[in-house]
């Protein structure tokens, strides 16, 4: 059962029957049964994995002969806790879209971005890289643009014609690394090898970067996602937020940092500030919102900047700290979107101010968000804590001032967050609440598993970093500045 | 040769079946010609090529590739216009047999090996556009339209002529094997030849739509009956950039210092005018046309861009473009019919009425934009590659900035369809069976090429 091309294959197959279900009741099930068939056949290769460095289960076919493009993907460390995190969410986000009804292409589209998302996470070459990366986007724009509010259509026209942008400055990379080695090619280990001059690895760097720097999003380049986020349906939100934008600071470690070190020297710091400014820009504008959805937006720039910090601190802790966080991440934030669109169907809206005083009706649902909003905040004993102790560590290496700014999140971040649970849990309970029900069925699983993980990974969080060290380790020798 | 002569007869049964009136066999009478000649070029595809008649054509790989494809896109478009023509006038037979006649023109410009038959092959391609251009005879558009094509057309094979005289004035021959031995030995070449050079450069970006000649395209295409407009833009600029190649990128290689600058500027002048000018459009046809101006910007690059890739990464974006086109201009005649314009509004609300229509059209329209698993993105990959091969990473860009331009407006069509309701009820159409299998099969050939790019680049070369 090692086959890693079946593990593509299933979204695609399921994304193909789903288009053909009309019925809503049919699809939301066969969608449930076709992402846990996935989350089963995730299993093997968590069981079977080696942590050392090496990448397993590899796969390698030609693809375009005459141009020397191979269809080339396997699994590490730094892979494999992405692949948990995309084919253990997908479940959730199709559990939590169990209240509407909708019919069998949603689905579609939510398995067909699977398959990129996987194809990004496991691509060893960069063509299949590039693929995977522009093939998520095609349906996250439709769930977007389809079902979302507002003024949707001209909000995810620009968040497309932005990230493919910056894509394309990736594919303009690509196609010049692919013309340097002696012959073309786009393996992972060839470009890796490539002895690039330091001018050149500057530019290499912006190509790369802008692209990755737009999905993920790093400061200056952020200014589609607060409104994408906002008016997306609440299943896009959560690939948005839970997954997709780690396949840009999965790009930063796994292309852009081997690729071009010499451009991550020359504008790691500059990044670096960035990353910094973005922190605690984010977390000030997250504080002064009142729209939910647009809060844990903000928090999720803050969050990832600090995740990149992470990233651009270029040692062990710091990277480690991204992976694990990553991961963390995805948890906590499909968890809060999910109580933010379960709070927006029970008492009308998303607005703070019409929330207030729920904890009394919906006991279960206090309990849970709680658990949730430690785990963001990162108190110790929940996810968040050990990530952002990793993370923090790398930065305070690299620099003490980043790190000290960086830090702000911690603090920032507990007044946000704690704000955002007062306004919506606690204080009087207003009238129009009073037949509010509390959260029960699939509502409390999916809630219930976000828990579980949020716990368990705050417990045990080598279950994740035993992962990954291994192949960290190695990528950092492999290159020195 | 076997090719040439069944489509020549083959134009000429289809106008006699006009004369006796027997309308029911137009259509299989055409594509069964058709059929014959890709079977006559596929014969031909492993033996030695050689110029025959007298060394006016040559069918090589190059001429033998884009010719099926030439003829393949025509059998889409003579299949489409079952229910097409038939609105229009009631002298069928002779439009078919016009269509055939161009193809074959298309088919000698692909192949030529003596500048006569290059001149001949564009006058035989373009005599017959000219009335097709015009045929709504009633349309004041379309009689616009086939003034100023014939018009702007006339101008350019003067150009076109002028060049080959000097050339021929430089260096006695017209044939292209004679002419590549006078490049490549003669000591000095005679400023004539330059002048030539530069004059069949301005003839040949005049067939293409390339800026700044490109200011007959909208009009024309826009003023000309849709199927006609997809028929030039796809067959009859496919030939014409085929033409472009084989002159460029075997005869006169030796002299690309000169050449290139002009052909970059060029370049860089149809991308950004094509696109942008595309962006403003409110019509769906005149941003198809502008966006056929941009496309040619990117097959020019395999004119700059020599290399043994330059023709097959031609191929793969010529079958790219012409089956996404086949398709908008499909759904545009079927949109139109419902609603009556050709603007993006039209295509209000199409999803919910045409599901699989939307479908199909929102490939086309990513395989324009070059989205990966769509034909379009190899085209593009193997284009920039060429570029990369041999050019300025600038170059490639400014390319990917109007890749980026063209985005935009390929989604609109798709916002329209998808995100959009439409204004008022639209009466309900039948979408003709030929409609739906055409469209189909040239959407699933979109995406076999793009998943599986070696199925035509085995093919070619």
């Amino acid at each position: 059962m090692n086959n890693l091309f079946i593990l593509l294959l299933v979204p695609v197959i399921s994304a193909i029957v789903l288009c053909f279900v009309r019925d809503a009741v049919r699809a939301k099930w066969l969608a449930l049964v076709a992402s846990l068939i996935s989350v089963g056949l995730t299993i093997p290769f968590l069981c079977n994995f080696v942590p050392d460095a090496q990448v397993q289960f590899e796969q390698n076919w030609v693809w375009v002969e005459s141009l020397g493009i191979q269809f080339h993907i396997g699994l590490d460390g730094i892979s494999l806790p992405l692949v948990l995190l995309t084919n253990g969410l997908i479940p959730l986000i199709v559990l939590a879209s169990f209240g509407k009804a909708h019919k069998g292409n949603f689905f579609a589209l939510i398995s067909f971005m699977q398959a990129g998302l996987l194809l990004v996470f496991l691509a060893l070459d960069a063509f299949s890289f590039y693929v995977g990366w522009e093939v998520a986007l095609i349906p996250i724009y439709f769930i977007c643009a389809l079902w979302g509010d507002g003024d949707r259509i001209r909000i995810n026209l620009k968040f497309f014609v932005y990230t493919f942008f910056g894509s394309i400055l990736m594919l303009v990379a690509l196609i010049y690394l692919y013309n340097q080695s002696d012959v073309p090619s786009l393996e992972w280990s060839t470009l890796v090898a490539l002895d690039l001059p330091e001018s050149t690895q500057r530019w290499i760097f912006w190509a790369f970067f802008l692209a990755f720097a737009i999905k993920i999003p790093i400061l200056p380049f952020h200014t589609w996602q607060p409104d994408t986020y906002t008016h997306a349906p609440a299943a896009g939100t959560m690939l948005l937020a839970g997954i997709m934008l780690k396949m840009g600071v999965y790009g930063l470690i796994r292309w852009l940092l081997p690729i071009a070190p010499d451009g991550v020297a020359a504008y790691g710091q500059l990044a670096m500030v960035l990353c910094v400014i973005g922190i605690v820009y984010a977390s000030i504008i997250a504080f002064k919102q009142q729209d939910a959805k647009r809060l844990i937006a903000y928090s999720s720039i803050a969050h990832v900047g600090l995740i990149s910090a992470g990233v651009f601190s270029w040692n062990a802790e710091g990277m480690q700290g991204a992976i694990i966080q990553m991961v963390n991440h995805g948890i906590s934030v499909i968890g809060l979107f999910f109580i933010i669109d379960i709070l927006q169907e029970r008492a009308a809206g998303r607005n703070l101010t019409d929330w207030g005083g729920l904890a009394s009706k919906m006991p279960r649902l206090a309990t849970v968000f709680l658990i949730i909003v430690m785990g963001a905040v990162g108190l110790p004993l929940t996810n968040g804590f050990i990530g952002e102790f990793l993370l923090l560590k790398g930065v305070y290496e690299y620099g003490v001032w980043y790190a000290a700014f960086g830090g702000l999140t911690l603090i920032l971040g507990a007044v946000y967050m704690l704000r955002f649970y007062q306004k919506a849990m606690l204080g009087p309970l207003a009238e129009q609440h009073t037949h509010v029900q509390d959260i029960k069925g699939y509502e409390l699983l999916v809630l219930g598993v976000i828990v579980f993980f949020t716990l368990f990974l705050g417990v045990w969080p080598k279950a994740i970093l035993h992962l990954s060290e291994a192949s960290v380790t190695n990528l950092l020798n492999q290159i020195k500045f | 040769m076997g090719a040439i002569i069944t489509l020549c007869v083959l134009g000429i049964v289809v106008l006699y079946l006009g004369l006796f009136k027997a309308k029911n066999a137009l259509i299989p009478v055409t594509v069964l010609g058709l059929a014959v000649a890709v079977g006559f070029l596929l014969a031909g595809w492993n033996s030695e090529a050689v110029p025959i008649l007298g060394g006016m054509v040559v069918f090589d790989r190059l001429a033998l590739s884009f010719s099926i494809l030439c003829i393949v896109i025509t059998g889409f478009i003579i299949l489409l216009s079952k229910e097409y023509f038939k609105n229009i006038s009631t002298h069928l037979s002779e439009y078919f047999s016009l269509i055939v006649f161009s193809l074959t023109g298309a088919l000698l410009v692909n192949a030529y090996h003596n500048f006569a038959m290059l001149f001949i092959g564009i006058e035989v391609m373009s005599v017959a556009l000219y009335i097709l251009v015009g045929i709504r005879k009633t349309d004041l558009a379309s009689n616009e339209a086939a003034l100023k094509y014939f018009l702007m057309g006339a101008f350019s094979t003067g150009f076109l002529l002028f060049g080959i005289t000097l050339l021929y004035g430089a260096s006695g021959t017209f044939d292209l094997a004679a002419l590549k031995v006078y490049v490549e030995t003669s000591s000095e070449i005679s400023p004539l030849f330059y002048a030539g050079v530069l004059l069949l450069l301005c003839g040949l970006c005049f067939k293409v739509g390339a800026a700044p000649f490109h200011f007959w395209t909208p009009d024309v295409y826009d003023g000309a009956p849709i199927l006609i407009t997809s028929f030039m833009s796809t067959v009859v600029k496919v030939a014409s950039f085929v033409g472009f190649l084989r002159l460029f990128n075997t005869v006169l290689v030796p002299l690309n210092d000169f050449w290139t600058p002009v052909l970059l500027t060029i370049i860089i002048m149809t991308l950004f005018i094509g696109n942008i000018t595309a962006l403003l459009q409110s019509s769906f046809k005149r941003m198809m046309a502008y966006s056929s101006i941009s496309h040619a910007g990117y097959m020019l690059f395999a004119i700059v861009s020599i290399g043994s890739m330059s023709a097959s990464g031609m191929f793969v974006y010529a079958t790219a473009y012409s089956l996404a086109s086949v398709i908008a201009f499909g759904a545009l005649i079927l949109v139109k019919r419902g609603t009556g314009s050709e603007n993006f509004e039209s295509f209000n609300g199409l999803a919910k009425k045409e599901p699989l229509l939307a479908l199909i059209l929102t490939v086309a329209m990513l395989s324009l934009a070059g989205i990966p698993l769509t034909a379009g993105f190899m085209g593009k990959f193997m284009m920039f590659n060429n570029v990369m091969g041999s050019y300025h990473v600038t170059l490639l860009i400014l390319a990917a900035i109007n890749a980026a331009i063209g985005v935009y407006y390929y989604l609109h069509v798709v916002v329209n369809m998808y995100f959009r309701k439409p204004e008022e009820e639209a009466v309900p159409q039948q979408v003709p069976m030929t409609y739906k299998v055409v469209l189909a099969l040239a959407a699933i050939l979109t995406l076999v090429v793009g998943i599986y790019p070696d199925t035509i680049l085995g093919f070619s070369f």
